[in-house]
C-alpha cells in the first residue's frame, strides 16, 4: 500500500552541519502491516515519518500510496488518509477548545461539505460513544477544555481523533514515551485494539525494544538514515531483546547507542 | 450628563466592532494584525464618499468589503509570501494610506454637508427620539456579536479557532491553516471597516488620520472588558467583553473630557500605558513570583 522508493533527505547541505537524515531508503509496506521501528539516536526515524506525512519533502526519491505518487502533496491534504501521533501529548489537540470541539475537527476528515454547519446532536452522541470506548470517563466531560486533561488522557483523545475517521495509514512517533508507565500501558493497549479493530496499516517508532517485538508483525532497525535490519515472520517471533541488540552489533559493527533505550531496559 | 452617557454608549457600540475584530485576529488567531488603523480609515473613506454620492447603505456594504480585501492582502502577504505577520500588517497599512487618499479624491479629509447618512435616514423614521443614533449603533454591534458567536461554533469557525490554538493539529485534521488565516483576517477587517464606515457617517466626515492608534485603543478596550466581565472564560463572555470594555473606556474618556482632570491630549499616552501594562501583566507576575521564591530560598539558607 505504501512504497518508499529511494528516499534521501539531507539537512544543511553544503555546510559544516550537513547531516544525511535519510540515505536512499526503500521500503514496501503491505496492507494491514503493523511495523515497529527502533533505531539509534538520530537514525532518521522521525525524519522518515515527516516524509510520509508531508511535513518534509524528500530531496530525492518518491512516495507512492495505493498507486498514487504523493511525494509533493502538502501535509494537510495527506492527513485525510494518514493519521499521526507525536511523542508530545500537547501536539495533537487544541488546548482551549473542548473535547467535543476537538473531535468535531478531527471528524472533518470524514469530508463534511458544509462549512457553516454546527455540531449536531447526532454527532455528539457518536463522539460520546467513541469516548466511552476509551474507558477514561471522558464521555461525561465533552464540554471540558482539553488543556485541563492529563497527558495520558490527551494522548488517548489524540489517538481517537487520529482514528475516528480510520486512516489508510497510522504513524505513531514514540507516542507513549512522554507518559508515565501505567498511562503508557493503557495507551498502548488502546492503540493495539483500535488498530486491529479497523485493520489499519500502522508504523510505530518506539524506544522500547520489548514493545518493538511484542507489537505488530514486522520490525525495522535504523541507523544513520538507513534500514539495517528488517525482521518478520517466524524469524521475528523467536527473537528476544538481547538477540535484537546482538544482531544490530553484528550488522553494523557498532554498539546500539540510543540512550533512552538503554535506560528503559 | 445624559448627553455624555449617550455619547459614551454610542461610541462604545461603534468601536466595539474594532475590539471584536481584534478578538478574532489577536485572541483567536493569535496574529497581531496591524492593518487595523488603515482599514478603519478605508471603511470611513469608502462609506463617506458613497454618502456624498447619495448611497449611504451601499457605502457601508462596500466599506465592509473593502476592509475585508485589505485583510486578505495582509493574510496573503504572510501565508503565501513568507512575510512575518506584524510586518505584513504594517506593509498593508502603509499602502492603504495612498489607497485611502485616492478613495477620498486625493484630499486629506471630506465632509458631508447635506447628504443623507444611515443616521439621518433612521432619524426620519422617528424611532427612539434622541436615542436614535445609539439604537442604530447598538444594533450594528449586537448583530456582529451574535453573528460572530454563531460563526465560531460552526465547523469553519472551529477550524479558525484551532488554527490559532494549535496549527499542527489543524493540518493533521486535513484543514489548510493558510486558508483559515485568510478567512479569519478577511472577517476581522470587515468588522474594523464597518466601525470606520459607521463612525464616518455619524460624524459626517472622513479624515486620513482618523485611524491613528485605533488598534491600541481597541486592544485596551478588549483587555478592560475581559477584566471587567471575566472575559477569557468562555466565548460568549469574551464577545460581551468587547462591548463592555468599549463602553467603560468611552465613559472614562467622557469623564476626563468633562472634568478636565487630565488634559485630553494625554489620553493616547494613557491608553498606550494601559495596554502595555495589561499585556505584560502575566509575565510580570510570573517574574515577581520567581524573585519571591529566590528570596525565600536565600533567607532560608
Amino acid at each position: 500500500m505504501l512504497e518508499i522508493r529511494n528516499v534521501t533527505k539531507i539537512f544543511n547541505a553544503g555546510t559544516v552541519n550537513e547531516k544525511t537524515a535519510l540515505d536512499h531508503i526503500s521500503l514496501r509496506v503491505e496492507d494491514g502491516d503493523f511495523i515497529t521501528i527502533v533505531g539509534s539516536n538520530g537514525a532518521g526515524k522521525s525524519t522518515l515519518f515527516q516524509m510520509i506525512s508531508g511535513v518534509q519533502i524528500p530531496d530525492e526519491g518518491n512516495l507512492i500510496l495505493d498507486g498514487k505518487d504523493i511525494t509533493f502533496d502538502p501535509d494537510y491534504m495527506r492527513s485525510t488518509y494518514i493519521g499521526r501521533l507525536f511523542q508530545d501529548p500537547l501536539k495533537g489537540t487544541a488546548p482551549h477548545m473542548t473535547i467535543g470541539e476537538n473531535l468535531a475537527l478531527a471528524w472533518l476528515r470524514a469530508g463534511n461539505p458544509k462549512p457553516f454547519s454546527r455540531i449536531s446532536r447526532k454527532d455528539r452522541e457518536f463522539f460520546r460513544e467513541r469516548l466511552r470506548q476509551l474507558g477514561m470517563g471522558l464521555e461525561d466531560r465533552m464540554d471540558t477544555p482539553v488543556g485541563t486533561l492529563s497527558g495520558g488522557q490527551r494522548q488517548a483523545l489524540t489517538l481517537l481523533m487520529a482514528t475516528i475517521v480510520p486512516p489508510k495509514l497510522l504513524l505513531l512517533d514514540e507516542h507513549t514515551a512522554a507518559l508515565d508507565p501505567s498511562a503508557a500501558a493503557v495507551i498502548m493497549d488502546l492503540t493495539e485494539r483500535i488498530v486491529s479493530e479497523h485493520r489499519m496499516t500502522c508504523l510505530m517508532v518506539t524506544h522500547n525494544l520489548h514493545q518493538a517485538l511484542a507489537a505488530g508483525n514486522r520490525t525495522l532497525m535504523m541507523k544513520d538514515g538507513r534500514i539495517v535490519l528488517d525482521l518478520k515472520g517466524e524469524e521475528r517471533k523467536a527473537l528476544g531483546t538481547e538477540d535484537l541488540l546482538r544482531m544490530f552489533r553484528e550488522g553494523t559493527g557498532t554498539e546500539f547507542d540510543n540512550d533512552r533505550i538503554l535506560l528503559s531496559e | 450628563m445624559l448627553y455624555i452617557l449617550q455619547t459614551a454608549l454610542q461610541l462604545g457600540c461603534i468601536y466595539s466592532l474594532v475590539s471584536l475584530a481584534l478578538l478574532l485576529s489577536y485572541r483567536i488567531l493569535d496574529i497581531a494584525d496591524l492593518t487595523t488603523d488603515g482599514c478603519f480609515v478605508l471603511g470611513m473613506a469608502v462609506s463617506v464618499s458613497f454618502c456624498a454620492m447619495g448611497h449611504p447603505f451601499a457605502g457601508l456594504i462596500l466599506a465592509v468589503l473593502a476592509g475585508g480585501c485589505a485583510g486578505l492582502v495582509t493574510a496573503f502577504l504572510q501565508t503565501h509570501m513568507g512575510i512575518p505577520s506584524i510586518i505584513a500588517g504594517i506593509i498593508t497599512n502603509t499602502g492603504l494610506y495612498t489607497v485611502n487618499l485616492a478613495v477620498m479624491g486625493f484630499s486629506s479629509s471630506i465632509s458631508l454637508l447635506k447628504s443623507e447618512t444611515v443616521f439621518t435616514k433612521f432619524r426620519a423614521l422617528g424611532i427612539g427620539g434622541s436615542w436614535y443614533s445609539i439604537i442604530l449603533a447598538a444594533f450594528a454591534s449586537l448583530l456582529c456579536m451574535a453573528v460572530l458567536r454563531w460563526f465560531l461554533e460552526t465547523r469553519l469557525g472551529l477550524s479558525i479557532r484551532a488554527t490559532g490554538d494549535n496549527p499542527d493539529m489543524v493540518s493533521a485534521s486535513s484543514i489548510d491553516p493558510r486558508r483559515m488565516i485568510m478567512i479569519g483576517l478577511f472577517l476581522s477587517n470587515c468588522m474594523t471597516a464597518l466601525a470606520g464606515g459607521i463612525a464616518g457617517q455619524l460624524q459626517k466626515s472622513a479624515d486620513i488620520n482618523a485611524g491613528t492608534g485605533i488598534v491600541v485603543v481597541g486592544l485596551a478596550c478588549l483587555i478592560i472588558g475581559e477584566t471587567a466581565v471575566g472575559g477569557r472564560k468562555s466565548l460568549s463572555r469574551n464577545i460581551i467583553a468587547c462591548l463592555a470594555g468599549n463602553i467603560i473606556y468611552r465613559m472614562i474618556y467622557a469623564v476626563i473630557l468633562q472634568t478636565r482632570i487630565l488634559p485630553i491630549e494625554c489620553l493616547k499616552l494613557m491608553t498606550a500605558v494601559i495596554v502595555a501594562l495589561a499585556i505584560s501583566a502575566p509575565y510580570l507576575q510570573a517574574q515577581r513570583q520567581l524573585k519571591q521564591k529566590a528570596r525565600r530560598r536565600a533567607s532560608n539558607a
